[in-house]
């Protein structure tokens, strides 16, 4: 495992009345895709929302970078090289596609603006985005969508991204474009921090993997260990990798 | 190079845009027409009411985009508009002489002067107004209800203190006097110039909205602020920026309002905050393209009502919200807020 990009010790989140996050110990290696699983309302959203600073951390500390970003508001985040992808994607749906693009590429002023090169990568990755450059991006598909909020995400450098749920509702095709779109991404040795609900499309994608339930992470290793180990995935998950094939 | 998503590209759907509340400005008009009988009345009063609606637009355009960026609820709005007012009339009291002279360029310099000096109060003001009286109660519209209505309030009797309780007359200067003859109908020259003013401030709102960054901020906050703090933008000092530009603008709209009523009472920004509301609400909260057309219909609808059924005009703008909200519960251009 190379060295941590991203620490989480001991972090406990409360919305409002409820204690969600009760006490995260995470570590996310550099230039490594961390998949973090767990059923529904264990508190992976809460965990992306936390290290982006949507929700506040109520004791504990995020480490980035060796920096305590735990206190620091949303967009000082951001500007640290953190991108997120939220399970809604966020898409500004009345812009563009190319307004959407704008917006992620903070010192461009106009599409002409953005690097032309990292934009021509991005359409190799996602070519609607090119297609439908203009078109406002209300009127893409659920999957041009996720390709969206993803291809916004990377559209500049960035040094950790956070993707929430990237297959949630998508057709089988399309999850496998995703995927093979990951792994382009994962040879740029971007470090990624993933979480997915789909055991199949992490398995093929994680280096490492964390499980979380309760609010707390509950087992960490390699995606191999888990993927090799069906006692573990039964335990862990409530599942083997044999029902999902 | 992978082309990992080559297969998800499908052709998008053709949606067509929605140009129906737009069509409701002619067709108002046009009902009137017959109603009314007399086509120069009807020129006269449709210019009379166009002029209304963009005096209220650039007052309410401020008041939209603020509720659509931070859920800001600010009734305290009206008293830019009777600041502005009133610090017209110290400006133009101080320029008599220019505003009695028959050159148009002197009578016009000291109207800008006075539009300057109340959009730079009004704005300076929005400022403070921001700090002491929004900040503290973000995302508590109750409280944000309660407390910019005692803002308007307090304002409005400091306004009091400072230039008394007394309606203060404000005079159009000499070349804005006065009527031109459209066929047989006449329009009032001041009426034309605030047409004019009100379509350049639409013109470069929109022109900021869609073709600026700061402009592309504004609506993609309006739409999801959370994912525009995200990207790293300081949604925060966008919406000071708005929220001041917005006082600047009621302070502008004051002056108008002001001339085209000639003469300014301290009630004057309480009286008008109603209109503001259903203007923003008829157009869709945060819609800045909505809004210019709810003033539009409130504007027109105030004044054929006024001349054909008077005791109807004093709810027809209740009427016209509420016929709009039964047709589109969310306004005619609702905003698609996450």
């Amino acid at each position: 495992m190379s060295e941590p990009l991203l620490q989480l010790q001991g972090v406990h989140t409360h919305i409002g009345a409820y204690h969600i996050l009760q006490g995260v110990d995470l570590t996310v290696p550099k230039g490594e895709l961390t998949v973090l699983l767990g059923r529904n309302g264990a508190g992976k959203t809460t965990t992306l929302r936390t290290i982006m600073g949507l929700w506040q951390v109520s004791a504990g500390s995020v480490t980035f970078e060796g920096e305590n970003i735990g206190l620091l508001a949303t967009p000082d985040i951001a500007q640290r090289g953190i991108a997120y992808v939220p399970e809604n994607m966020g898409i500004f749906s009345d812009l563009t596609v190319a307004e959407n693009m704008i917006l992620a590429a903070r010192n461009a002023k106009r599409a002409e603006d953005m690097d032309a090169k990292r934009l021509e990568w991005v359409f190799g990755l996602f070519p609607a985005m090119k297609r439908f450059w203009q078109h406002p991006a209300g009127l893409l598909s659920g999957g041009q969508k996720q390709m969206l909020a993803v291809a916004r995400a990377i559209v500049e450098p960035r040094k950790l991204l956070l993707i929430d749920e990237p297959s949630k509702g998508l057709a089988p095709a399309i999850i496998q474009n995703m995927i093979t779109a990951f792994q382009e991404l994962k040879r740029t040795d971007t470090t990624i921090l993933l979480v997915e609900q789909n055991f199949n499309f992490a398995r093929q994608l994680g280096d490492q993997v964390a499980v979380m339930d309760g609010g707390q992470i509950v087992h960490s290793g390699t995606m191999a260990d888990l993927a090799g180990d069906e006692g573990l995935q039964q335990r862990l998950l409530g599942l083997s990798l044999a029902s999902h094939q | 190079m992978n082309s990992p998503a080559t297969t998800a590209i499908e052709p998008l759907p053709t949606v067509k845009p929605d140009r129906l509340p737009l069509m409701l400005l002619p067709v108002l008009a046009l009902v009137a027409l017959p109603l009314i009988g007399s086509a120069s009345t009807w020129v006269t009063l449709t210019f009379a009411g166009l002029a209304m609606g963009m005096i209220i637009f650039i007052i309410a355009s401020g008041l939209t985009l603020v509720f659509g960026l931070m859920d800001v609820l600010n009734f305290g709005h009206g008293v830019f508009i009777t600041l502005g007012a009133f610090m017209a009339t110290s400006v133009l009291g101080l320029m008599t002489g220019w505003t009695t002279s028959t050159s148009l360029l002197l009578n016009l310099v000291a109207v800008l002067a006075a539009m300057l000096v109340a959009m730079s109060v009004a704005g300076g003001v929005g400022a403070v107004f921001e700090r002491v009286i929004i900040r503290p109660v973000y995302g508590q519209p109750l409280k944000q209800i309660l407390i910019t209505m005692g803002g308007m309030i307090v304002g409005e009797e400091l306004i009091k203190v400072v230039w008394g309780p007394e309606a203060r007359p404000l005079l159009l200067p000499t070349a804005f006097q006065g009527s031109i003859l459209m066929g047989e109908a006449a329009v009032e020259k001041y009426r034309l110039i605030s047409v004019v003013l009100g379509l350049i401030v639409f013109a470069i709102m929109t022109w900021v909205l869609t073709h600026t960054k700061v402009g592309l901020l504004i609506r993609a906050g309006v739409h999801d602020r959370e994912m525009v703090e995200s990207l790293g933008y300081r949604i925060r000092r966008l919406f000071i920026g708005v929220f001041v530009v917005g006082s600047a603008l009621a302070g502008l709209g004051g002056v108008m309002w002001g001339l085209y009523q000639q003469s300014v009472i301290p009630q004057l920004g309480s009286q008008v905050n109603v209109l503001l509301f259903i203007v923003i609400i008829i157009g869709g909260m945060g819609s800045v393209t909505g809004c210019f057309i709810g003033a539009m219909l409130v504007g027109l609808l105030a004044n054929y009502t006024g001349f054909l059924a008077p005791k109807v005009a004093l709810f027809s703008n209740i009427l016209l919200m509420v016929i709009v909200l039964l047709w589109r519960p969310e306004g005619l251009y609702p905003v698609g807020k996450k």
